[in-house]
């Protein structure tokens, strides 16, 4: 039962642009990884999700992505979701348009 | 080509009433997602990894200027200035904003265009030969009946909710361009004592389960042909598998039921339907045939073509390739190439759209057609135009002379932009085309697909080098299928063997062009008469065994 809780981000899809973005640790959400608030315990992961899912009138799809800890924030721990972080690898579009995510 | 009828514009301008009301409550907060959701996807708006997408149907392939122009004006105004042109002859914009929807769709029924029924379990865009109307080797234009499956399947009340979505193709050439073999119903013109049916094949599908269809029946007469696919249809509804999504597609249902007793089944239900059809549909047909009658063909000397052809190899070499045979002495099919070497397979820019469709106004009798190799087809030109066209379309990148060649590359979206991929497709078919492209002449023929997950959306099973992407403990890692067919002669590809990290996959698919150079007969024989006469097997060796093979030859 004890299955140890891979430390995760909360994620979703902005309601109006479509957008990738994440829960900050002031509860508000950021379209940068490195901003966001990376869970290590279940229970306080489960609950933000939790939370999330009632902003439907702002967000599409919640759910935690597991992420690491790097020296500017949290880091994808999956190729999805680097791409998700960083946007399409065959134009400049989304977030690297916007100039938010470091190569 | 077909004009929207005052029918088909008010049941535009409701549906898209609807759907602005729609978005409206769901911003409002008055809709949730699980409730939004099936609107959005009846309405070709689907949300994938970084942004809304929005799928707007080409039925069969064929456009005008003026549509292509509104494609163009859509891309500038609300998304960003390009948009991808898929194997299913639709067009898909990327980056649409939630609110601006509406306002697209009510500038796509300007010029008759929707994306009703580009989504969800319903009977989709029916696809068609993009040369057709205009290929030397065609039966009969196949877009009239496409047309009428077109008015017969939208927001038809009975097929709205089918147990998995529907896909129908139609060619009326025996030279297969359409992929009927892959498709929940594939359609083929055939004449027999004078008089046109088609062939109906039933059951192919790529996807997790590919299938190459069966004939369900050999020979159907046009007039007969709207109550037997109805009577497909009506069958697979009561009989094909709701309980399990992955085996929803009719494709499982003829294989568990068997070929006979699904034919036994459609042909009672198709006695009772004949019955009721009281030949509405083939006064439909006839005005439709008018609507599509070909244009005013001119009648002119071509010694500009042949000059331009002696004197300019670029030129040349653009005619060579990417030319068809029209049935029309003195004209030719276009096809404008949407892969550049390094370019993605697909895209068009706003300014590219406008630029072709001012060349489909000026030299091609203001017809365009989309394929479903990702291509823009401009299907009747005289030669005489060829120098001119294929100078302006120098200037904009559109005049890649690799058609049917190995940097042709259908190429799916892929973790790039597709929610459900487990890979990406199109940086592989970038580095692959810029790989070949200096030999790709040399090497002749070839057909390559890439699909970003096992639904197969790039084609990969019928490529005559398939490849798949994946998702291997964390790391992409790609599948070579070998040996493919998306024509007449179809055929699924055999899987060489493991597959090939990001970085090795341009290398291995060199290794096989390599092997291919060096066992073919001549240049006459393409990669897939040799792979026939030969088998997998020398193939994998320079996959799987590089020194071995090396040392071979
Ligand atoms: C939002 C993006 C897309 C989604 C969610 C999607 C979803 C799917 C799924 C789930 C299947 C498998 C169906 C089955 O096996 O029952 C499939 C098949 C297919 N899709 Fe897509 N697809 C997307 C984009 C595309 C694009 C861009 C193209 C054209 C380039 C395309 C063309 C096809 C084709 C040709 C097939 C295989 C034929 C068949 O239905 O068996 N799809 N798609
Ligand atoms: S094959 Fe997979 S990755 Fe590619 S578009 Fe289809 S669903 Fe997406």
């Amino acid at each position: 039962m004890s299955r140890r809780f891979t430390p995760s981000v909360v994620t979703a899809n902005d309601l109006f642009e479509g957008d990738v973005v994440y829960l900050t640790p002031d509860q508000g959400w950021s379209r940068d990884l490195s901003h966001a608030q990376l869970f290590t315990d279940a229970r306080a992961a489960e609950a933000a999700l939790a939370q999330a899912q009632a902003q439907s009138d702002r967000l599409v799809g919640p759910y935690l992505a597991a992420a690491r800890s790097g020296p500017n924030g949290p880091e994808p721990a999956h190729f999805r979701e680097a791409f998700r972080a960083r946007g399409p690898s065959n134009y400049p579009h989304g977030k690297q348009e916007a100039g938010m995510c470091r190569p | 080509m077909y004009a929207y009828s005052e029918f088909d514009r008010a049941f535009l301008r409701t549906r898209n009433t609807q759907f602005r009301a729609q978005v409206e409550r769901r911003i409002a907060g008055n809709l949730t997602e699980e409730e939004f959701r099936p609107l959005r996807l009846m309405n070709g708006l689907y949300l994938q990894l970084h942004a809304y997408m929005l799928r707007v149907a080409i039925p069969y392939g064929t456009l005008n200027s003026a549509q292509m122009r509104q494609l163009a004006m859509i891309a500038d105004r609300w998304d960003k200035g390009y948009g991808h042109f898929t194997t299913r002859q639709n067009i898909q914009f990327n980056w649409p904003r939630l609110n601006d929807v509406p306002d697209m769709l009510d500038a796509l029924a300007e010029v008759g265009m929707h994306a009703i029924q580009t989504s969800g379990n319903c009977v989709r865009n029916v696809t068609a030969d993009h040369f057709a109307g205009a290929a030397a080797d065609e039966i009969a234009d196949p877009r009239p009946v496409a047309e009428l499956l077109r008015q017969w399947s939208t927001d038809h009340p009975e097929f709205q909710f089918l147990p998995r979505k529907f896909k129908i193709a139609i060619t009326g050439s025996p030279n297969d361009r359409a992929v009927t073999r892959a498709h929940d119903i594939g359609l083929r013109t055939v004449l027999r004592n004078g008089a046109r049916g088609f062939e109906v094949i039933v059951g192919g599908g790529l996807g997790r389960t590919p299938v190459i269809g069966k004939v369900l029946a050999d020979f159907i007469p046009e007039a007969d042909l709207l109550p037997y696919i109805e009577a497909i249809l009506s069958t697979y509804n009561s009989f094909g598998r709701r309980d399990n999504k992955y085996k929803a597609r009719i494709k499982i249902m003829v294989n568990e039921l068997g070929l006979d007793d699904v034919r036994a089944r459609v042909e009672a239900r198709f006695r009772t339907l004949r019955a009721e059809w009281q030949g509405v549909d083939q006064h439909i047909l006839n005005d439709l045939r008018r609507a599509f009658a070909p244009p005013a063909f001119r009648v002119a000397p071509t010694d500009g073509f042949d000059t331009a052809y002696q004197r300019d190899p670029g030129f040349r070499a653009f005619a060579d390739t990417n030319l068809a045979a029209h049935w029309q002495d003195g004209y030719a099919i276009v096809t404008i190439s949407l892969k550049a070497h390094g370019a993605t397979p697909g895209d068009a820019s706003s300014d590219q759209m406008r630029l072709m469709a001012d060349l489909a106004e000026r030299y091609g009798h203001d017809e365009l057609r989309i394929s479903h190799e990702q291509n823009v087809i401009l299907p009747h030109v005289h030669k005489s135009d060829l120098p001119a066209l294929y100078a302006a379309l120098k200037t904009a990148q559109l005049a890649t002379a690799n058609i049917g060649l190995a940097s042709d590359i259908i190429a799916c979206p892929g973790m790039d932009y597709c929610a459900l991929a487990t890979a990406r497709s199109i940086p592989v078919a970038q580095d692959i085309a810029r790989a070949v492209a200096a030999r790709e002449h040399d090497i002749g023929g070839l057909k390559i697909k890439i699909s970003g997950c096992i639904n197969a959306c790039g084609h990969h099973h019928v490529g005559h080098i398939g490849i798949l992407g994946l998702d291997r403990a964390g790391v992409e890692n790609y599948q070579i299928t070998l040996g493919g067919d998306a024509t007449e002669t179809a055929a699924l590809g055999e899987r060489a063997g493991p597959g090939f990290a990001y970085d090795q996959i341009v290398p291995a698919i060199e290794r096989v062009l390599d092997a291919y150079l060096d066992l073919r007969r001549g240049p006459s024989e393409d990669f897939l008469a040799t792979f026939r006469r030969l088998g997998a097997q020398p193939f994998k060796d320079a996959l799987y065994l590089p020194e071995v093979s090396a040392h071979a030859v």
